[in-house]
C-alpha cells in the first residue's frame, strides 16, 4: 500500500533521515519504532507533505505522492494523529470530529452559501457518522463539550476518532499512548485491534514496546536515520543491531 | 412524544432559521414604531456595517489573519458606483455587481502574494493598500471630486419605485443585510466553515485534514471584499454623496474594533460589534473628546477579558462553565 | 528643467525622511524580534516624543538638547508602561489577540494626546538654526544634518547593545530562538520590557527630530509610522539592516517621485513599490 523509497531528508546539510526504504502493507499494522532523535517524526512528516523529503519517493498504490502538498495528501486518503494532540479546542467535541470528515463535505464556498438541499442532507448522513465514531471511542456522552476541557486521555480518543472518521486508506499515529496510564494505554490497545481486525492498515509510531511487540504485524527499526531492521516482532527482537541501539555497544557485548 | 415535545424538537433542530425569521419579523416593523428618520438613518448605517463586519468577521475570526484596510474596499465599492453611475451613467444594479467583481479581482492580487506569508505581510499590503485608495480619492480631483467629494449620486431603485428615504432604504439594507448574514450561517454551519475553523485552530491539522489553508484564505479574503464593496455601493446610494473621508484607515481600524468586540467567528457576534461602536458615539454624544479613549478602552478591555471578543467570550465561557458542572455531576 | 542640483536636493531629502522610518522601522523590528507581533503603538511614540519636545521647550522652558534627552526618555518611560500594564495583562499568547491589544493601545494613547495638547497643529523649532547650508549646489537644511547624524549615533549605540552587552545579546537569543532562550533562564518579563523601551526611545527620537520639519500634532505619527512599518517590511521585518536599508530606500523613493512626478502621489508610488516587491521576493529585501 505505502511504499517508501530511499526517503532522505537533510537539515541545513545535517542528515535526519538516509536513504530509508520499506512498505506498509495493506490490511496490517506496521509498528515505526526506534531510541529518541531516530527521525520517527520526520519520517512521518515527510509521507504527510508537512516537510519536503530532499530525495526520495514516497508512493501511495503506486501513486507517487512524494511533492502533494499536505492537504492533497490528505484527499488521497491519508489520515494522521499528532504527537502533542493537535485538536481545535474552541469547537465542540462533535464539530472536533467533523472536521475529519472535511474532505466529503463539499468544497464549493458558494454551494455551502447557499445550503440547498442535497448539501442538508450530506450535513445530516455526516453527522450521524461522526456520532458513531465517538460512539465506538466511548465518547458520546460529551459530543457538545468544547474540546478544551476534556482530560488528557479523553482528547487522544478524540484525536483518534477524528482520524478514523473518514476511513482512511492508510492511518498514521504518532505516539497514541504517549502520557496515557495504563488502564487508558489499555483501552486505545482495544481500539488500535478493533481497527486492525476491519482491515484498516496502519502505521503506529510508539516508543511503548509492549504495546508494539502485542500489535504489530510488522516492526520497522530507525536508529539515525537509518532502517536497521524489518521484520515481525519475534524476529526483530533478537536483532543484534536492534539491541545495540537500544541498549547500547557496551552492553550488547558484555 | 408529545405536542410540546414535538415542538421543542422543532425549535432545537431550526434554532437558527428561528433565530432569523424573529429578527427579520422585527426589522420589518421597526419603522412602524420608529419613524423618526435620524434614528433610521442611524440603523440603516448600522446595516451597512453588519455587511462589511460579517465579511470581516469570516476573515479575521475564521482564517486568523489582520487585514488594516477593508475601508478601501468599502471605498471603493462606493466611488466605483458613483463613478459608474454618475460619470458613465450606467444602470445602478449592474454597477454594483461590476464594482463588486473588480474589487474581488483587487483583493485577489493583493491576497495571493501576501496569503503565503504570516499575518504581518498582509496587515500591510492592506493598510497600503488602504491608503493608495485614500490618497487616489484625495489626489484624483477629475474623477473623484478630491476632498470635497462626490454628490448627485441616484438612489436604488427597483422598476419605478425607488429606495429615496429611509424607511424604503431600511427595507432595502436590512433585507441585503440579513441575506448576507443567512449566507454566512450557512457559510460556517457547512464542511467548508469547518474547514476554515480548523484553519482557525491550527493550519498543520487543518491540512492534514485535506482543507487547502492557501486557498481557503484567499476565497474568505474576496467574499469579504465583495461584501464590503456591495455596503460601499449601498452607502453610495443611501447618502448620495461620497468623500475620501469615510474610507480612511481609522475607518479601517473601526471596522476591526467592531468584530473583535462581536466577538472573533461569531457571525451573531458581528451583528452586536457592528450596532454597539456604530451607536457607541450617539450615546457619549456629550464627551466628543474621550471617542478615541472609549473606543480604544473598549476595545482593550474585550481583549484583556475575553480575548475571543464579547459574544464569542462570554458563549465559550457558559459552555465551558456548564460542560464542568455537567461533568462534576457525573463523578460525583 | 530639472538640474543636477535638483537631483541632489531630491537625494538629500529622501534620505533624511528615509532616517526617520528607519528609526521608526527599527522600533517595530525591536519588538517583532521579541515577540512576534506587530507593535502599533510605534506610530503613537512618534506623535508622544514631539509632543513631550513641544512641551518640555515651551512649558519647561529647557534647552535644546536637555529637551531632546527628557522627551526621548519619557517616551522610553510610556512605551514600558504600555508593555507593563497594557500587554503584560493579557494573558493570552495569541498574536492576533496581542496585535489587536496595541491597536487598542494606539487609539487610547491617541485620545488621550488629543485630550492633553488639544487637535490643533503646532510648529516645533528645530535644533539649531533655519539658515540653510549648501552642498552640492542643494541647499540642507541644519535640522536635516542633525537628523542623519543622530539616526547613526542611535544606530552605533544599538548595534553596540546589542553584540556588546550582555542584555543585548540576551535579546538576540529570543529572536533567533525563543524555546532555546527559556531553557537556558532568560527573563521574558526584562527582555519584553527592555524592547518596548527600546521601541519607545527610538520612535520618539524620530518624533523630536522630524516634527520641526513637518507639522506636530496628536496624530502626525500614524502616516510616518505606517511608512516606518512599510519600511521594515519591505527590508524583511525583523532585520535590522533591513529596517535601516529599507527606511533610506522608502525616503528616496518618496522624494523622487514627489520632486519628478507629483507630490500628492508620492505615498501612492511608494506603496506601489513596496506591493511590487511582496509579489517578487515576499520576505523583504534582506528578510531570511
Amino acid at each position: 500500500m505505502l511504499h517508501l523509497d530511499g526517503v532522505s531528508k537533510q537539515f541545513g546539510g545535517l542528515p535526519a533521515l538516509s536513504e530509508v526504504s520499506f512498505s506498509v502493507p495493506r490490511g496490517q499494522l506496521t509498528a515505526l519504532i526506534g531510541p529518541n532523535g531516530a527521525g520517527k517524526s520526520t519520517l512521518i512528516n515527510c509521507i504527510t507533505g508537512v516537510l519536503q523529503p530532499t530525495s526520495g519517493a514516497v508512493r501511495l498504490e503506486g501513486e507517487e505522492i512524494t511533492s502533494l502538498p499536505s492537504h492533497a495528501i490528505a484527499r488521497c486518503g491519508v489520515a494522521r494523529t499528532f504527537q502533542n494532540l493537535k485538536l481545535f479546542e474552541r469547537l465542540t467535541v462533535l464539530d472536533n470530529v467533523l472536521t475529519g470528515l472535511t474532505v466529503e463535505g463539499g468544497n464549493s464556498m458558494m454551494m455551502a452559501m447557499l445550503r440547498l438541499p442535497y448539501l442538508r442532507h450530506r450535513e445530516r448522513r455526516l453527522k450521524l457518522r461522526a456520532l458513531e465514531a465517538l460512539d465506538h471511542f466511548g465518547l458520546s456522552d460529551k459530543a457538545q463539550w468544547p474540546a478544551s476541557v476534556m482530560a488528557y486521555g479523553d482528547k487522544k480518543r478524540l484525536e483518534l476518532a477524528r482520524a478514523t472518521v473518514s476511513q482512511p486508506q492508510l492511518l498514521l499515529l504518532d505516539e497514541p499512548v504517549a502520557g496515557l496510564n495504563a488502564t487508558e494505554t489499555e483501552a486505545v490497545a482495544c481500539q488500535l485491534r478493533r481497527l486492525r481486525r476491519a482491515g484498516q492498515t496502519l502505521l503506529l509510531v510508539e516508543h511503548d514496546m509492549e504495546l508494539v511487540m502485542k500489535l504489530a504485524d510488522q516492526v520497522v527499526v530507525l536508529d539515525s536515520g537509518c532502517v536497521i531492521a524489518c521484520g515481525t516482532p519475534d524476529e526483530v527482537q533478537c536483532n543484534p543491531r536492534v539491541l545495540e541501539a537500544y541498549l547500547g555497544r557496551m552492553d550488547a557485548t558484555a | 412524544m408529545t405536542r410540546y415535545d414535538k415542538l421543542l424538537y422543532f425549535i432545537r433542530l431550526h434554532h437558527t432559521g428561528l433565530t432569523v425569521c424573529a429578527f427579520s419579523a422585527l426589522l420589518l416593523l421597526y419603522p412602524l414604531v420608529q419613524d423618526n428618520p435620524y434614528t433610521l438613518g442611524l440603523s440603516n448605517l448600522v446595516a451597512i456595517h453588519v455587511i462589511i463586519v460579517l465579511g470581516l468577521n469570516l476573515f479575521i475570526g475564521y482564517t486568523g489573519q489582520i487585514s488594516l484596510g477593508h475601508a478601501a474596499f468599502f471605498g471603493l465599492g462606493a466611488y466605483g458606483t458613483a463613478i459608474g453611475t454618475v460619470t458613465f451613467e450606467l444602470a445602478p444594479w449592474p454597477t454594483l455587481v461590476g464594482v463588486a467583481a473588480l474589487v474581488a479581482l483587487v483583493a485577489l492580487i493583493i491576497g495571493i502574494p501576501t496569503l503565503r506569508l504570516s499575518g504581518h505581510y498582509l496587515a500591510m499590503a492592506t493598510l497600503g493598500c488602504n491608503s493608495v485608495v485614500h490618497t487616489v480619492m484625495l489626489q484624483w480631483d477629475e474623477v473623484t471630486g478630491g476632498s470635497s467629494g462626490f454628490a448627485g449620486i441616484p438612489p436604488l431603485a427597483i422598476g419605478a419605485f425607488a429606495f429615496d428615504d429611509e424607511v424604503r432604504f431600511h427595507y432595502l439594507v436590512w433585507t441585503i443585510a440579513l441575506i448576507s448574514l443567512l449566507l454566512c450561517l450557512n457559510l460556517v454551519r457547512s464542511g467548508v466553515g469547518r474547514g476554515l475553523a480548523a484553519v482557525a485552530g491550527d493550519e498543520t491539522a487543518a491540512e492534514a485534514l485535506g482543507v487547502n489553508t492557501r486557498r481557503s484564505k484567499i476565497n474568505v479574503f474576496v467574499l469579504s471584499a465583495v461584501l464590503a464593496s456591495v455596503a460601499g455601493s449601498l452607502f453610495a446610494h443611501c447618502y448620495s454623496y461620497v468623500s475620501p473621508d469615510s474610507f480612511n484607515i481609522f475607518v479601517s481600524t473601526d471596522l476591526v474594533i467592531m468584530v473583535v468586540v462581536g466577538g472573533m467567528g461569531s457571525i451573531w457576534g458581528s451583528l452586536f460589534g457592528a450596532t454597539f461602536i456604530t451607536l457607541l458615539p450617539e450615546w457619549i454624544d456629550i464627551f466628543d473628546a474621550y471617542k478615541d479613549l472609549v473606543h480604544g478602552g473598549v476595545l482593550v478591555l474585550v481583549l484583556m477579558f475575553l480575548p475571543q471578543g464579547f459574544v464569542t467570550g462570554l458563549v465559550d465561557l457558559i459552555k465551558t462553565r456548564s460542560a464542568l458542572r455537567r461533568s462534576r455531576h457525573a463523578t460525583s | 528643467m530639472y538640474t543636477t542640483s535638483d537631483f541632489f536636493q531630491f537625494v538629500v531629502a529622501g534620505i533624511t525622511t528615509g532616517a526617520i522610518y528607519a528609526l521608526i522601522a527599527l522600533g517595530f523590528s525591536v519588538v517583532h524580534n521579541t515577540m512576534g507581533i506587530v507593535n502599533f503603538v510605534q506610530v503613537d511614540f512618534v506623535s508622544l516624543g514631539g509632543m513631550l519636545m513641544f512641551s518640555a521647550l515651551l512649558a519647561l522652558g529647557l534647552p535644546m538638547i536637555p529637551g531632546l534627552l527628557l522627551a526621548v526618555a519619557g517616551v522610553a518611560m510610556l512605551a514600558m508602561l504600555v508593555e507593563r500594564f497594557g500587554l503584560r495583562p493579557s494573558r493570552s499568547d495569541n498574536e492576533l489577540v496581542l496585535i489587536f491589544l496595541t491597536i487598542g493601545l494606539s487609539i487610547i494613547i491617541r485620545g488621550a494626546m488629543k485630550l492633553i495638547w488639544g487637535t490643533n497643529r503646532m510648529a516645533l523649532p528645530p535644533l539649531s538654526g533655519n539658515q540653510p547650508i549648501h552642498i552640492f549646489g542643494a541647499a540642507v537644511l541644519p535640522q536635516a544634518l542633525w537628523i542623519m547624524a543622530l539616526t547613526l549615533l542611535a544606530i552605533v549605540v544599538l548595534s553596540w547593545f546589542f553584540y556588546r552587552t550582555p542584555l543585548g545579546l540576551a535579546m538576540r537569543a529570543v529572536a533567533s530562538n525563543p524555546t532555546a532562550a527559556a531553557v537556558v533562564g532568560i527573563a521574558a518579563g526584562r527582555i519584553r520590557l527592555t524592547s518596548y523601551a527600546i521601541a519607545g526611545a527610538l520612535g520618539g527620537l524620530a518624533g523630536v527630530l522630524v516634527t520641526p520639519i513637518t507639522t506636530l500634532s496628536y496624530d502626525v505619527g500614524v502616516l510616518l509610522g505606517l511608512k516606518g512599518f512599510a519600511a521594515a517590511i519591505l527590508g524583511g521585518f525583523g532585520s535590522f539592516p533591513g529596517a535601516i536599508l529599507g527606511g533610506v530606500i522608502l525616503g528616496l523613493l518618496e522624494s523622487l517621485s514627489a520632486g519628478y512626478l507629483s507630490s500628492g502621489y508620492k505615498d501612492v508610488v511608494a506603496f506601489i513599490v513596496l506591493l511590487l516587491v511582496l509579489f517578487v521576493r515576499p520576505k523583504g529585501l534582506l528578510g531570511k
